[in-house]
């Protein structure tokens, strides 16, 4: 292992090192990546015996209490959807505003953002009760011959996400191929043979270089917009109501540095134990996560400024139902709730402010803890307590979670952290092609191009 | 099998000795010879006289359908089975721009893959020698050329500082 420090934008190692460093990740796994393994799997056991109680008992079993028909299923969805943003934001905007740090971490949460889409799809399939219906959202007629209502955030949401999915999902293949290739060239035997096929013929010839380098520039520039369209969307689905707390123009962009937060959030949770397991610590460094926590700190400010801002809206408006929403939300039965969404999110992310938090590794996992709380609370308190508590108080009632709601969230978890583990082990978690462009080749006379 | 088409393997280690052998092929008048690197680089494609991808035309046209189908659709299907919810329009764009967005990112991806996968095929790989060290940290140049022409190319190629040159049969 080439023990090469990373402290600036460039990275120091060789392309060899670099293919050697990133191609040894995929080996044999030890005892603890499959006990890790083993844990998400019982977790996503847990999950499928709650769906089939679902399935078979109805939604009776989740802790719906009228007028609250919205609640821990709608939000873990919207949870793990702004999960995903991050790894865009970094894979794609970052890329478009040439930012290289972004290189050694990006391939990483790119994987996160398919794997948490992946997630937050079953949600809504889950939620809907009548779940073998699914199929209902997409754009085709009833035996009447009556079409979907277009006017419905919840159908543009339907094309949203899965338009998210499939995009997301083509990126990360699409930046998968040539390090496919690199890792069938360094490998012998039968995985070689697989790594083949999944290179798709890719040798990095200049026919092949000058298309997909334009393909790549072209899939960031269609994937930048959708991202920050994707949150948008999603918080429509509550913003185009009247509920009080929901009928907000804030939400969009409130939603989509929300969804960036608790993605980088999730990307410290997982790269911060990963780079340690794979031994990449020479090439994700404190340089990257400090870079990622400035980006957090940004996020989290908006966030911060969002939250007053809806509290300050909530009172100015001098709408009795909007003025008691927000009461409700800080003073109110879900009191704890609020306060830990505020807590986590807007104050916690002030620590970012100094470098030394920046910079240490074990603060930084627990802060994440924190967000992913924080962030989970969030999407939690504005559902829930919204709809607890509408115009009519005689109507207000409270959401009770039951074991058929933790049993999905846990669920979910397993699911997304299986999928990760799985890629972390089978393809190449840092993106070898890139990190050589950085990397100058070395030449025979003295100058640069 | 693929019959490998002969020819010369030239590997390099310095990447400006391997634009010099491309600028002398090039000068030779050859135009049919394939150069293997692990990463795009500015240095080769400048050396090689590469223009820009016409993958491009494909995002344009994949965009372009989108949009066109989105608005189609939504057009379409409200106006097949017209229902008049709380006095809005039966059809109307702004609520509709969401399809005509979703499907113009949808199908202008889903379109620049094809035109990677299309335009690569254009200029097949399969018989031409190859070696697993350009996906590491060599840049090869494979030239096609009969038995008489080979002593010609690897004096060149030599000349040009390789490493390592080889004759493909």
């Amino acid at each position: 292992m080439a023990a090469i420090a990373h402290e600036s934008n460039h990275p120091t190692q060789t392309h060899h090192e670099v293919t050697r460093d990133v191609v040894n990740t995929l080996g044999t796994a030890g005892t603890g990546y499959f006990l890790l393994l083993a844990g998400a799997v019982g977790l996503f056991l847990v999950g499928v015996v709650t769906f089939v109680f679902l399935l078979k008992d109805g939604l009776g079993l989740a802790g719906y209490n009228p007028p609250a028909f919205w609640s821990v299923y709608i939000t873990t969805f919207v949870f793990w959807v702004g999960i995903g943003h991050a790894g865009t934001l970094i894979s794609a905007i970052l890329f478009l505003f040439r930012s290289p740090w972004r290189t050694a971490v990006y391939r990483a949460t790119e994987a996160m953002t398919v794997f948490a889409v992946m997630t937050a799809g079953l949600f809504p399939i889950i939620h809907i009760g009548r779940q073998w219906f699914f199929y209902w959202l997409l754009p085709y007629p009833n035996q009447r011959w009556l079409w979907p209502n277009f006017k419905s955030p919840l159908v543009w949401d339907v094309f949203a996400i899965s338009t998210y999915l499939t995009v997301s999902t083509t990126f990360l293949c699409v930046g998968l191929v040539p390090d496919i290739a690199a890792a069938r060239d360094m490998m012998k035997g039968w995985r070689s043979k697989v790594y083949g096929v999944f290179s798709l013929g890719w040798k990095g010839t200049q026919h092949q270089w000058q298309h997909y380098s334009r393909a790549y520039l072209y899939l960031a520039a269609l994937a930048t917009p959708l991202v920050l369209s994707v949150h948008s969307v999603v918080s429509w689905d509550f913003a185009m109501s009247i509920v009080p707390g929901w009928h907000g123009t804030i939400f969009a962009p409130y939603f989509v540095a929300g969804a960036i937060y608790s993605g980088v959030g999730m990307v410290f949770t997982l790269m911060i134990p990963l780079r340690k397991a794979l031994k990449l610590e020479h090439m994700i460094t404190e340089y990257h996560f400090d870079n990622l926590s400035k980006l957090t700190l940004l996020t989290g400010s908006i966030l911060f400024y969002a939250y007053a801002m809806e509290y300050f809206i909530g009172w100015y408006s001098n709408n009795t139902y909007e003025q008691t929403a927000f009461w409700r939300r800080a003073f109110g039965p879900m009191w704890w709730g609020g306060w830990t969404m505020i807590i986590c999110n807007a104050f916690v992310s002030q620590l970012f402010w100094f470098k030394k938090v920046r910079t240490n590794l074990t603060a930084l996992f627990i802060i994440s803890i924190f967000i992913n709380i924080g962030m989970w609370f969030e999407r939690y308190v504005i559902i829930a307590s919204s709809l607890a508590n509408d115009f009519l108080p005689y109507a207000w009632s409270q959401m009770r979670p039951t074991w058929a709601d933790w049993g999905i969230l846990a669920g979910s978890f397993g699911w997304f952290g299986m999928w990760f583990l799985l890629f972390a082990r089978t393809f190449p978690v840092v993106a070898i092609q890139e990190i050589k462009e950085q990397i100058p080749m070395p030449r025979l006379r003295k100058g640069g191009h | 099998m693929a019959r490998s088409v002969p020819g010369v393997l030239a590997s390099f280690e310095h990447i400006d000795a391997a634009c010099d052998a491309i600028q002398a092929l090039r000068a030779q008048g050859r135009q049919d010879f394939t150069v293997y690197s692990a990463a795009p680089s500015h240095e080769l494609e400048d050396a090689l006289g590469i223009t820009t991808s016409p993958v491009r035309l494909f995002t344009l046209i994949g965009g372009i359908t989108g949009v066109c189908a989105g608005l189609g659709m939504t057009y379409w299907m409200s106006l097949d089975w017209p229902l008049l919810v709380g006095g809005k329009p039966i059809a109307t764009v702004p609520p509709y721009v969401v399809f005509l967005f979703e499907l113009m990112v949808l199908l202008g991806s889903l379109s620049t893959v094809a035109g990677v996968v299309i335009l690569s095929l254009r200029r097949p790989t399969t018989g031409l020698a190859y070696d697993p060290k350009f996906s590491d940290d060599r840049i090869g140049i494979f030239v096609p050329c009969p038995a008489a022409e080979v002593g010609g190319v690897e004096r060149m190629f030599r000349d040009a500082g390789s490493v390592e040159v080889r004759h493909a049969a």
